[in-house]
Protein backbone atom coordinates (compact mmCIF):
# COMPACT_ATOMS: atom_id res chain seq x y z
CA UNK A 1 0.00 0.00 0.00
CA UNK A 2 2.00 3.26 -1.29
CA UNK A 3 0.77 6.76 -0.43
CA UNK A 4 -1.37 8.03 -3.24
CA UNK A 5 -0.36 11.94 -3.11
CA UNK A 6 3.14 13.74 -2.74
CA UNK A 7 3.46 16.28 -0.17
CA UNK A 8 4.29 16.68 3.48
CA UNK A 9 4.87 20.97 4.04
CA UNK A 10 2.82 23.06 6.18
CA UNK A 11 0.24 23.36 3.57
CA UNK A 12 0.66 20.53 1.69
CA UNK A 13 -2.42 18.03 1.60
CA UNK A 14 -1.80 14.56 3.59
CA UNK A 15 -0.20 11.64 2.08
CA UNK A 16 -2.77 8.69 1.72
CA UNK A 17 -2.29 5.68 3.42
CA UNK A 18 -4.65 2.81 2.99
CA UNK A 19 -4.97 0.58 6.26
CA UNK A 20 -6.84 -2.28 4.33
CA UNK A 21 -10.38 -2.43 2.97
CA UNK A 22 -12.21 -0.29 5.36
CA UNK A 23 -9.73 2.76 6.55
CA UNK A 24 -7.90 5.35 5.09
CA UNK A 25 -4.82 6.97 6.73
CA UNK A 26 -4.36 10.47 6.41
CA UNK A 27 -0.92 11.38 7.07
CA UNK A 28 0.48 15.17 8.08
CA UNK A 29 3.98 13.83 9.14
CA UNK A 30 5.67 11.51 11.53
CA UNK A 31 7.08 12.98 14.41
CA UNK A 32 5.37 14.01 17.58
CA UNK A 33 5.01 17.70 17.02
CA UNK A 34 2.12 20.33 18.77
CA UNK A 35 2.06 22.10 14.98
CA UNK A 36 1.07 18.42 13.52
CA UNK A 37 -1.19 17.39 15.84
CA UNK A 38 -3.05 20.89 15.30
CA UNK A 39 -3.24 20.11 11.79
CA UNK A 40 -4.49 16.85 12.24
CA UNK A 41 -7.59 18.43 14.89
CA UNK A 42 -8.17 20.54 12.05
CA UNK A 43 -8.92 18.14 9.56
CA UNK A 44 -11.41 15.95 11.73
CA UNK A 45 -12.95 19.51 12.26
CA UNK A 46 -13.44 19.65 8.47
CA UNK A 47 -14.47 16.27 7.75
CA UNK A 48 -17.26 15.87 10.89
CA UNK A 49 -18.62 19.17 8.78
CA UNK A 50 -18.23 17.56 5.01
CA UNK A 51 -20.53 14.57 6.55
CA UNK A 52 -19.13 12.13 3.96
CA UNK A 53 -21.23 9.36 3.86
CA UNK A 54 -20.77 6.28 5.18
CA UNK A 55 -17.74 6.85 7.80
CA UNK A 56 -17.72 5.17 10.60
CA UNK A 57 -15.59 5.83 13.16
CA UNK A 58 -12.04 8.09 13.51
CA UNK A 59 -8.94 7.54 15.27
CA UNK A 60 -6.31 10.67 15.77
CA UNK A 61 -2.46 9.98 15.80
CA UNK A 62 0.04 12.25 16.79
CA UNK A 63 0.63 13.26 12.81
CA UNK A 64 -1.87 11.36 11.27
CA UNK A 65 -5.77 10.77 11.68
CA UNK A 66 -7.34 7.50 10.27
CA UNK A 67 -11.21 7.45 9.24
CA UNK A 68 -13.15 4.02 9.18
CA UNK A 69 -15.40 3.77 6.15
CA UNK A 70 -17.70 1.54 4.50
CA UNK A 71 -16.69 1.34 1.08
CA UNK A 72 -20.08 -0.20 0.06
CA UNK A 73 -21.11 4.05 0.45
CA UNK A 74 -18.47 4.62 -2.45
CA UNK A 75 -19.03 2.42 -5.60
CA UNK A 76 -18.96 3.96 -8.38
CA UNK A 77 -17.63 2.38 -11.28
CA UNK A 78 -13.88 3.06 -10.00
CA UNK A 79 -12.19 1.77 -6.60
CA UNK A 80 -13.88 2.47 -3.47
CA UNK A 81 -10.97 3.76 -1.98
CA UNK A 82 -9.64 5.94 -4.75
CA UNK A 83 -13.85 7.35 -4.92
CA UNK A 84 -13.02 7.64 -0.96
CA UNK A 85 -9.67 9.53 -1.09
CA UNK A 86 -10.80 12.03 -3.42
CA UNK A 87 -13.49 12.93 -1.53
CA UNK A 88 -11.29 13.64 1.46
CA UNK A 89 -9.26 15.48 -0.46
CA UNK A 90 -11.89 17.73 -2.31
CA UNK A 91 -13.30 18.57 1.42
CA UNK A 92 -9.90 19.23 3.08
CA UNK A 93 -9.79 21.55 0.15
CA UNK A 94 -12.95 23.02 0.02
CA UNK A 95 -12.56 23.62 4.04
CA UNK A 96 -9.96 26.76 3.30
CA UNK A 97 -8.58 28.41 6.54
CA UNK A 98 -11.11 27.91 9.30
CA UNK A 99 -11.01 30.55 12.56
CA UNK A 100 -9.17 29.39 15.63
CA UNK A 101 -11.96 27.26 17.50
CA UNK A 102 -11.56 27.63 20.85
CA UNK A 103 -9.78 25.26 22.80
CA UNK A 104 -11.22 24.01 25.98
CA UNK A 105 -8.85 24.08 29.25
CA UNK A 106 -9.32 21.36 31.80
CA UNK A 107 -7.92 21.68 35.02
CA UNK A 108 -6.75 18.38 36.23
CA UNK A 109 -6.13 18.15 40.60
CA UNK A 110 -3.24 15.97 41.34
CA UNK A 111 -1.89 14.48 44.76
CA UNK A 112 1.60 13.93 43.98
CA UNK A 113 4.31 11.56 45.25
CA UNK A 114 3.72 9.50 48.40
CA UNK A 115 1.91 6.28 47.40
CA UNK A 116 -0.40 7.85 44.79
CA UNK A 117 3.17 8.51 43.04
CA UNK A 118 5.09 5.32 43.83
CA UNK A 119 8.32 6.81 41.51
CA UNK A 120 7.93 10.37 42.20
CA UNK A 121 11.58 10.23 43.86
CA UNK A 122 13.28 7.57 42.06
CA UNK A 123 12.64 9.30 39.01
CA UNK A 124 13.45 13.24 40.24
CA UNK A 125 17.21 10.98 41.45
CA UNK A 126 17.46 9.51 38.13
CA UNK A 127 16.29 13.61 36.59
CA UNK A 128 19.07 15.44 39.09
CA UNK A 129 16.35 17.36 40.75
CA UNK A 130 14.63 17.27 43.96
CA UNK A 131 11.64 15.84 43.75
CA UNK A 132 9.42 19.24 44.87
CA UNK A 133 11.04 20.43 41.67
CA UNK A 134 10.07 17.79 39.25
CA UNK A 135 6.42 18.69 40.60
CA UNK A 136 6.72 22.27 40.24
CA UNK A 137 8.14 21.64 36.36
CA UNK A 138 5.23 19.19 35.68
CA UNK A 139 2.77 21.01 37.61
CA UNK A 140 3.82 24.35 35.41
CA UNK A 141 3.47 23.05 31.90
CA UNK A 142 1.23 23.96 29.36
CA UNK A 143 -0.30 20.70 27.65
CA UNK A 144 -2.22 19.62 24.72
CA UNK A 145 -3.87 16.36 24.45
CA UNK A 146 -2.44 15.26 21.19
CA UNK A 147 -5.17 11.87 21.10
CA UNK A 148 -7.04 9.24 23.14
CA UNK A 149 -5.46 5.97 23.06
CA UNK A 150 -4.10 2.74 24.31
CA UNK A 151 -7.55 2.36 26.89
CA UNK A 152 -11.07 4.24 27.04
CA UNK A 153 -10.27 7.50 27.70
CA UNK A 154 -6.01 7.63 27.73
CA UNK A 155 -4.93 10.97 26.88
CA UNK A 156 -1.56 11.42 25.40
CA UNK A 157 -0.42 15.08 26.11
CA UNK A 158 2.31 16.91 24.77
CA UNK A 159 4.15 19.63 25.77
CA UNK A 160 6.45 17.84 28.77
CA UNK A 161 9.14 20.05 30.18
CA UNK A 162 12.50 18.09 28.44
CA UNK A 163 13.87 18.06 32.03
CA UNK A 164 11.44 15.57 32.79
CA UNK A 165 11.88 13.01 29.98
CA UNK A 166 12.17 10.30 31.98
CA UNK A 167 12.74 6.43 30.51
CA UNK A 168 9.74 3.71 31.12
CA UNK A 169 10.33 0.71 33.19
CA UNK A 170 11.97 -1.99 32.08
CA UNK A 171 9.21 -4.77 32.92
CA UNK A 172 5.76 -2.67 32.81
CA UNK A 173 3.40 -3.05 36.42
CA UNK A 174 0.45 -5.28 35.86
CA UNK A 175 -1.70 -3.28 37.30
CA UNK A 176 -1.20 0.42 37.75
CA UNK A 177 -3.78 2.36 39.79
CA UNK A 178 -6.87 4.24 38.03
CA UNK A 179 -6.03 8.20 38.15
CA UNK A 180 -2.28 7.44 38.35
CA UNK A 181 -0.19 10.84 36.47
CA UNK A 182 2.50 9.50 34.85
CA UNK A 183 5.85 10.14 32.47
CA UNK A 184 6.89 7.54 29.64
CA UNK A 185 9.64 8.52 28.27
CA UNK A 186 9.38 12.65 26.49
CA UNK A 187 5.32 11.79 27.15
CA UNK A 188 2.80 12.35 30.09
CA UNK A 189 -0.64 10.82 30.63
CA UNK A 190 -3.42 9.84 33.09
CA UNK A 191 -4.59 6.09 33.49
CA UNK A 192 -8.16 6.27 33.54
CA UNK A 193 -8.77 2.98 34.54
CA UNK A 194 -6.41 0.33 36.62
CA UNK A 195 -4.81 -1.24 33.63
CA UNK A 196 -1.16 -2.86 32.93
CA UNK A 197 1.35 0.25 32.41
CA UNK A 198 5.24 0.70 32.56
CA UNK A 199 4.99 4.52 32.73
CA UNK A 200 6.10 6.01 35.85
CA UNK A 201 4.02 7.07 38.31
CA UNK A 202 4.30 10.45 40.02
CA UNK A 203 0.96 11.38 41.23
CA UNK A 204 -2.48 10.74 40.73
CA UNK A 205 -5.88 12.38 40.31
CA UNK A 206 -9.34 11.90 41.87
CA UNK A 207 -11.20 12.61 38.68
CA UNK A 208 -12.65 10.10 36.40
CA UNK A 209 -11.46 10.10 33.02
CA UNK A 210 -13.54 7.98 31.59
CA UNK A 211 -17.23 7.20 32.56
CA UNK A 212 -19.60 5.09 29.97
CA UNK A 213 -22.55 6.93 31.53
CA UNK A 214 -21.57 10.21 31.63
CA UNK A 215 -21.98 11.94 28.17
CA UNK A 216 -19.39 12.50 26.56
CA UNK A 217 -17.55 9.54 28.76
CA UNK A 218 -14.54 11.14 28.47
CA UNK A 219 -13.16 14.16 30.30
CA UNK A 220 -10.43 15.19 28.00
CA UNK A 221 -10.72 15.04 24.21
CA UNK A 222 -8.03 15.85 21.61
CA UNK A 223 -7.41 19.13 20.81
CA UNK A 224 -7.85 20.17 24.77
CA UNK A 225 -5.48 22.31 26.95
CA UNK A 226 -4.71 21.05 30.74
CA UNK A 227 -2.97 22.48 33.67
CA UNK A 228 -2.20 20.31 36.35
CA UNK A 229 -2.78 21.51 39.67
CA UNK A 230 -0.95 20.14 42.71
CA UNK A 231 -3.33 19.09 45.80
CA UNK A 232 -2.67 17.84 49.39
CA UNK A 233 -4.47 14.51 50.75
CA UNK A 234 -7.47 16.46 52.36
CA UNK A 235 -8.11 17.89 48.70
CA UNK A 236 -7.84 14.73 47.07
CA UNK A 237 -10.30 12.76 49.21
CA UNK A 238 -12.96 16.13 49.12
CA UNK A 239 -12.63 15.70 45.11
CA UNK A 240 -13.08 11.56 45.68
CA UNK A 241 -16.01 12.19 47.81
CA UNK A 242 -17.88 14.72 45.38
CA UNK A 243 -16.74 12.44 42.27
CA UNK A 244 -18.05 9.49 43.59
CA UNK A 245 -21.67 11.14 44.78
CA UNK A 246 -21.65 12.58 41.13
CA UNK A 247 -21.16 8.56 39.57
CA UNK A 248 -23.97 7.53 42.82
CA UNK B 1 -36.31 -16.76 30.61
CA UNK B 2 -32.62 -17.25 31.01
CA UNK B 3 -29.98 -19.31 30.19
CA UNK B 4 -27.78 -20.79 32.95
CA UNK B 5 -24.32 -21.22 32.93
CA UNK B 6 -23.38 -24.70 34.35
CA UNK B 7 -19.71 -24.18 32.80
CA UNK B 8 -18.03 -21.20 31.37
CA UNK B 9 -16.13 -22.90 28.86
CA UNK B 10 -11.85 -20.80 28.31
CA UNK B 11 -13.42 -17.41 26.73
CA UNK B 12 -17.01 -16.87 26.59
CA UNK B 13 -18.34 -13.53 26.02
CA UNK B 14 -21.72 -11.90 24.85
CA UNK B 15 -20.71 -10.12 21.54
CA UNK B 16 -22.37 -8.34 18.69
CA UNK B 17 -21.08 -6.73 15.62
CA UNK B 18 -19.32 -3.75 17.46
CA UNK B 19 -18.88 -0.66 19.43
CA UNK B 20 -18.34 2.31 16.23
CA UNK B 21 -17.88 5.56 16.45
CA UNK B 22 -15.71 6.19 19.63
CA UNK B 23 -12.21 5.17 18.90
CA UNK B 24 -11.52 9.45 19.50
CA UNK B 25 -12.07 8.81 23.25
CA UNK B 26 -9.85 5.75 22.74
CA UNK B 27 -12.95 2.96 22.99
CA UNK B 28 -11.96 0.21 20.28
CA UNK B 29 -14.55 -1.84 18.35
CA UNK B 30 -14.72 -5.55 20.31
CA UNK B 31 -17.19 -7.58 18.52
CA UNK B 32 -17.00 -11.05 17.33
CA UNK B 33 -13.84 -12.45 16.33
CA UNK B 34 -16.03 -14.49 13.43
CA UNK B 35 -18.17 -11.64 12.49
CA UNK B 36 -19.57 -13.97 9.15
CA UNK B 37 -20.02 -16.87 11.79
CA UNK B 38 -22.49 -14.36 14.26
CA UNK B 39 -24.09 -13.22 11.31
CA UNK B 40 -25.33 -16.67 10.22
CA UNK B 41 -26.39 -17.55 13.26
CA UNK B 42 -27.92 -14.80 13.95
CA UNK B 43 -30.01 -15.07 10.69
CA UNK B 44 -30.63 -18.93 11.51
CA UNK B 45 -32.84 -17.43 14.42
CA UNK B 46 -34.55 -14.71 12.73
CA UNK B 47 -32.70 -12.09 14.35
CA UNK B 48 -31.13 -8.76 13.17
CA UNK B 49 -27.57 -9.70 12.13
CA UNK B 50 -25.89 -7.07 15.01
CA UNK B 51 -28.42 -9.08 17.56
CA UNK B 52 -26.13 -10.41 20.60
CA UNK B 53 -25.28 -13.84 20.61
CA UNK B 54 -22.90 -16.03 22.59
CA UNK B 55 -19.34 -16.34 21.52
CA UNK B 56 -16.58 -19.38 22.80
CA UNK B 57 -13.29 -20.08 21.81
CA UNK B 58 -11.41 -23.42 22.23
CA UNK B 59 -13.35 -24.55 24.49
CA UNK B 60 -17.15 -23.99 24.84
CA UNK B 61 -19.44 -23.38 28.08
CA UNK B 62 -22.00 -25.81 29.17
CA UNK B 63 -25.57 -23.86 29.37
CA UNK B 64 -29.05 -24.68 30.78
CA UNK B 65 -31.97 -23.61 29.60
CA UNK B 66 -35.48 -22.24 31.82
CA UNK B 67 -37.44 -21.93 29.27
CA UNK B 68 -37.66 -22.90 25.79
CA UNK B 69 -36.32 -21.47 22.82
CA UNK B 70 -34.61 -21.22 19.28
CA UNK B 71 -30.96 -21.36 19.03
CA UNK B 72 -28.76 -21.63 16.17
CA UNK B 73 -24.34 -22.30 16.16
CA UNK B 74 -22.10 -21.42 13.84
CA UNK B 75 -18.25 -20.73 13.20
CA UNK B 76 -15.78 -23.24 14.83
CA UNK B 77 -17.49 -26.77 14.41
CA UNK B 78 -18.87 -28.27 18.16
CA UNK B 79 -19.18 -31.24 19.41
CA UNK B 80 -22.61 -30.35 20.40
CA UNK B 81 -24.61 -32.56 22.97
CA UNK B 82 -28.58 -31.59 24.16
CA UNK B 83 -28.72 -33.78 26.68
CA UNK B 84 -26.38 -35.93 25.32
CA UNK B 85 -27.49 -36.19 21.97
CA UNK B 86 -25.59 -34.69 19.00
CA UNK B 87 -27.33 -32.12 17.62
CA UNK B 88 -26.03 -30.02 14.50
CA UNK B 89 -24.69 -26.72 13.80
CA UNK B 90 -25.59 -24.25 11.17
CA UNK B 91 -29.41 -24.50 11.21
CA UNK B 92 -31.90 -23.74 13.74
CA UNK B 93 -32.54 -25.97 16.58
CA UNK B 94 -36.01 -25.87 19.45
CA UNK B 95 -34.47 -26.07 22.67
CA UNK B 96 -37.18 -27.24 25.45
CA UNK B 97 -37.64 -26.08 28.68
CA UNK B 98 -34.84 -27.45 30.93
CA UNK B 99 -32.63 -28.64 28.38
CA UNK B 100 -28.92 -28.86 29.21
CA UNK B 101 -26.28 -27.80 25.94
CA UNK B 102 -22.53 -28.90 26.32
CA UNK B 103 -20.71 -26.95 24.10
CA UNK B 104 -16.80 -28.13 25.22
CA UNK B 105 -15.17 -29.67 22.52
CA UNK B 106 -14.78 -27.67 19.30
CA UNK B 107 -14.17 -30.82 16.42
CA UNK B 108 -12.02 -27.55 14.02
CA UNK B 109 -11.48 -23.98 14.50
CA UNK B 110 -11.18 -21.66 17.56
CA UNK B 111 -14.50 -19.50 17.24
CA UNK B 112 -18.14 -20.51 17.52
CA UNK B 113 -21.19 -18.63 18.06
CA UNK B 114 -24.71 -19.61 20.16
CA UNK B 115 -27.28 -17.12 18.85
CA UNK B 116 -31.04 -17.38 20.33
CA UNK B 117 -34.16 -16.00 19.06
CA UNK B 118 -34.52 -12.57 20.20
CA UNK B 119 -31.27 -12.37 21.24
CA UNK B 120 -29.80 -11.92 24.57
CA UNK B 121 -30.49 -9.33 26.82
CA UNK B 122 -26.88 -7.54 27.84
CA UNK B 123 -25.34 -4.08 28.97
CA UNK B 124 -25.38 -1.42 26.21
CA UNK B 125 -22.82 0.66 26.48
CA UNK B 126 -22.19 3.66 23.88
CA UNK B 127 -24.28 1.98 21.34
CA UNK B 128 -23.24 -1.74 21.83
CA UNK B 129 -23.16 -4.53 23.92
CA UNK B 130 -20.04 -6.33 22.58
CA UNK B 131 -17.70 -7.70 25.74
CA UNK B 132 -14.67 -5.61 25.77
CA UNK B 133 -13.08 -7.47 28.36
CA UNK B 134 -9.73 -5.15 28.81
CA UNK B 135 -11.99 -2.01 29.18
CA UNK B 136 -14.51 -3.53 31.34
CA UNK B 137 -17.35 -2.38 29.11
CA UNK B 138 -20.41 -4.30 27.82
CA UNK B 139 -21.90 -7.87 27.77
CA UNK B 140 -22.00 -9.35 31.37
CA UNK B 141 -20.37 -6.70 33.91
CA UNK B 142 -17.71 -6.21 30.96
CA UNK B 143 -16.32 -9.40 31.49
CA UNK B 144 -15.83 -13.05 30.21
CA UNK B 145 -18.86 -15.86 31.64
CA UNK B 146 -18.75 -17.33 35.18
CA UNK B 147 -20.42 -20.76 36.18
CA UNK B 148 -23.46 -20.00 37.86
CA UNK B 149 -24.01 -16.96 35.81
CA UNK B 150 -27.55 -16.02 34.38
CA UNK B 151 -27.85 -14.71 30.75
CA UNK B 152 -31.45 -13.18 29.94
CA UNK B 153 -33.01 -13.67 26.65
CA UNK B 154 -35.83 -11.71 25.15
CA UNK B 155 -37.59 -14.45 22.98
CA UNK B 156 -40.29 -17.22 22.36
CA UNK B 157 -39.40 -20.82 21.82
CA UNK B 158 -41.33 -21.39 18.27
CA UNK B 159 -41.80 -23.80 16.13
CA UNK B 160 -38.41 -24.81 13.79
CA UNK B 161 -39.03 -25.82 10.03
CA UNK B 162 -37.19 -29.27 10.44
CA UNK B 163 -34.40 -31.10 7.48
CA UNK B 164 -32.39 -28.13 6.24
CA UNK B 165 -29.58 -26.29 6.82
CA UNK B 166 -27.06 -24.24 5.33
CA UNK B 167 -24.16 -24.95 3.38
CA UNK B 168 -21.01 -24.04 5.94
CA UNK B 169 -18.60 -24.49 3.58
CA UNK B 170 -18.29 -20.83 1.71
CA UNK B 171 -18.60 -19.42 5.40
CA UNK B 172 -16.49 -21.76 7.87
CA UNK B 173 -12.63 -22.80 6.02
CA UNK B 174 -11.56 -26.09 8.05
CA UNK B 175 -8.41 -25.98 6.47
CA UNK B 176 -5.57 -24.25 8.19
CA UNK B 177 -3.24 -25.08 5.29
CA UNK B 178 -4.81 -22.74 3.09
CA UNK B 179 -2.85 -19.71 2.67
CA UNK B 180 -4.42 -16.11 4.03
CA UNK B 181 -4.02 -12.89 1.16
CA UNK B 182 -2.76 -9.97 2.89
CA UNK B 183 -2.07 -6.56 1.70
CA UNK B 184 1.62 -5.03 1.78
CA UNK B 185 1.69 -2.62 5.25
CA UNK B 186 3.16 0.93 5.41
CA UNK B 187 6.54 -0.20 6.83
CA UNK B 188 6.63 -3.25 4.73
CA UNK B 189 9.68 -1.67 3.12
CA UNK B 190 11.28 -1.20 6.24
CA UNK B 191 11.84 -4.96 6.74
CA UNK B 192 14.99 -6.10 5.80
CA UNK B 193 15.06 -8.12 2.19
CA UNK B 194 14.97 -11.27 3.91
CA UNK B 195 12.38 -10.79 5.82
CA UNK B 196 10.32 -9.19 3.23
CA UNK B 197 11.06 -12.51 1.48
CA UNK B 198 9.89 -14.19 4.68
CA UNK B 199 6.99 -12.88 5.02
CA UNK B 200 4.50 -13.64 2.26
CA UNK B 201 6.87 -17.08 2.03
CA UNK B 202 7.55 -18.77 5.24
CA UNK B 203 5.24 -20.69 7.95
CA UNK B 204 4.38 -19.05 10.91
CA UNK B 205 2.49 -20.58 13.81
CA UNK B 206 -0.09 -19.38 15.76
CA UNK B 207 1.43 -19.10 19.45
CA UNK B 208 -1.28 -20.27 22.45
CA UNK B 209 -0.77 -16.65 23.84
CA UNK B 210 -3.15 -15.63 21.07
CA UNK B 211 -5.97 -14.12 22.20
CA UNK B 212 -9.19 -11.44 21.48
CA UNK B 213 -6.44 -8.63 21.34
CA UNK B 214 -4.01 -10.10 18.87
CA UNK B 215 -2.86 -13.64 16.91
CA UNK B 216 0.47 -14.19 18.23
CA UNK B 217 2.58 -15.61 15.24
CA UNK B 218 5.87 -17.80 15.93
CA UNK B 219 8.58 -18.18 13.43
CA UNK B 220 12.29 -17.11 13.09
CA UNK B 221 12.04 -13.71 13.61
CA UNK B 222 11.75 -10.67 10.73
CA UNK B 223 13.74 -7.35 11.18
CA UNK B 224 14.00 -3.66 10.07
CA UNK B 225 16.50 -2.57 7.77
CA UNK B 226 16.87 0.02 10.29
CA UNK B 227 15.21 1.16 13.17
CA UNK B 228 12.45 2.92 13.30
CA UNK B 229 11.06 5.46 15.82
CA UNK B 230 7.42 5.87 14.73
CA UNK B 231 4.62 8.42 16.52
CA UNK B 232 1.78 6.07 17.96
CA UNK B 233 -1.30 6.19 15.45
CA UNK B 234 -4.03 4.32 14.06
CA UNK B 235 -4.11 0.61 13.72
CA UNK B 236 -6.98 -1.87 12.58
CA UNK B 237 -8.18 -5.50 12.78
CA UNK B 238 -5.71 -7.51 10.61
CA UNK B 239 -2.61 -5.36 11.25
CA UNK B 240 0.22 -7.51 11.63
CA UNK B 241 2.65 -5.03 13.92
CA UNK B 242 6.14 -6.07 14.41
CA UNK B 243 7.00 -5.70 17.78
CA UNK B 244 11.49 -5.53 18.50
CA UNK B 245 11.68 -9.59 18.96
CA UNK B 246 10.39 -9.45 15.61
CA UNK B 247 7.18 -11.99 15.85
CA UNK B 248 4.51 -10.11 14.56
CA UNK B 249 0.83 -9.80 16.03
CA UNK B 250 -2.51 -9.84 14.03
CA UNK B 251 -5.00 -7.52 15.95
CA UNK B 252 -7.46 -9.06 16.09
CA UNK B 253 -11.43 -7.89 17.58
CA UNK B 254 -10.46 -6.30 20.46
CA UNK B 255 -7.00 -4.26 19.80
CA UNK B 256 -6.62 -0.88 21.00
CA UNK B 257 -7.30 1.88 19.00
CA UNK B 258 -4.09 2.80 18.47
CA UNK B 259 0.14 1.72 18.64
CA UNK B 260 3.31 2.79 17.76
CA UNK B 261 4.83 -0.69 16.08
CA UNK B 262 6.04 -0.88 12.44
CA UNK B 263 2.50 -2.11 10.70
CA UNK B 264 4.58 -4.58 7.76
CA UNK B 265 1.32 -5.94 6.56
CA UNK B 266 -2.70 -5.94 6.37
CA UNK B 267 -4.88 -9.52 6.12
CA UNK B 268 -7.61 -9.16 4.13
CA UNK B 269 -10.93 -8.38 5.77
CA UNK B 270 -12.30 -11.62 3.74
CA UNK B 271 -9.71 -13.55 4.91
CA UNK B 272 -10.29 -12.55 9.00
CA UNK B 273 -12.93 -14.61 10.01
CA UNK B 274 -10.13 -17.54 8.64
CA UNK B 275 -7.86 -16.17 10.35
CA UNK B 276 -10.01 -15.90 13.65
CA UNK B 277 -10.43 -19.77 13.23
CA UNK B 278 -6.45 -20.90 13.47
CA UNK B 279 -5.83 -22.64 16.74
CA UNK B 280 -2.68 -22.20 18.81
CA UNK B 281 0.17 -24.65 16.92
CA UNK B 282 -1.98 -24.42 13.35
CA UNK B 283 0.48 -23.09 10.38
CA UNK B 284 -0.55 -19.42 8.98
CA UNK B 285 0.95 -18.54 5.06
CA UNK B 286 0.28 -15.14 3.72
CA UNK B 287 -0.30 -14.52 0.08
CA UNK B 288 -0.18 -10.85 -1.49
CA UNK B 289 -3.28 -8.83 -2.77
CA UNK B 290 -3.69 -5.91 -3.76
CA UNK B 291 -5.97 -3.01 -2.45
CA UNK B 292 -8.10 -3.02 -5.73
CA UNK B 293 -8.65 -6.60 -5.66
CA UNK B 294 -9.01 -7.11 -2.09
CA UNK B 295 -11.48 -4.26 -1.76
CA UNK B 296 -13.55 -5.81 -4.64
CA UNK B 297 -13.67 -9.84 -2.82
CA UNK B 298 -14.90 -7.58 0.47
CA UNK B 299 -17.70 -5.93 -1.40
CA UNK B 300 -18.48 -9.10 -3.07
CA UNK B 301 -18.19 -11.63 0.22
CA UNK B 302 -20.69 -8.74 1.86
CA UNK B 303 -23.48 -9.03 -1.02
CA UNK B 304 -23.30 -12.44 -0.97
CA UNK B 305 -23.66 -12.98 2.83
CA UNK B 306 -26.48 -10.41 2.79
CA UNK B 307 -28.53 -12.17 0.11
CA UNK B 308 -28.16 -15.32 2.46
CA UNK B 309 -29.62 -13.84 5.43
CA UNK B 310 -32.54 -12.44 3.68
CA UNK B 311 -33.07 -15.96 2.30
CA UNK B 312 -33.01 -17.60 5.62
CA UNK B 313 -35.24 -15.05 7.25
CA UNK B 314 -37.79 -15.58 4.21
CA UNK B 315 -37.62 -19.26 4.74
CA UNK B 316 -38.12 -19.26 8.52
CA UNK B 317 -41.05 -16.40 8.32
CA UNK B 318 -42.78 -19.08 5.75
Amino acid sequence: MRPIAPGSGPDQPPLFEPLGETVLLLRFGDRVDAALSARVHDALACLRAARLPGVIDAVAGYASLALHYDPAAWISGGAPWRAFADAVQAALAAGGARPAHARRTIDIPVRYGGEDGRDLDAVAAELGLAPDELVSLHAAGDYSVAMLGFAPGFPYLLGLDPRLHAPRLASPRTRVPRGSVAIGGAQTGIYPAELPGGWRLIGRTPLALFDPAREPPNLLAAGDRVRFRAIDADGFAALQARTTLDAA
Amino acid sequence: MSVVVLEPGLLSTLQDRGRHGHALAGVGHAGAMDEVALRLANALVGNQDDAVALEFGLVGPVLRFDREATIAIAGADPDARLDGVAVEAWRPLAIARGSALDLRRLRRGAFAYLAIGGGFASERVLGSAATDVNAGLGGLHGRALRKGDCIAFDGEGRGVPGGWSIDPRPWFDPDPSRPLRALHGAHFGALDAASQAALFGREFRVRAESNRVGMRLDGAPLALAMPLELASEAVARGTLQLPPAGHPIVLMAEHPTTGGYPRIAQVAAVDLPRLAQRRPGEPVRFEPIDLDEAQSRYLRREAELARLCDAIRERLHR
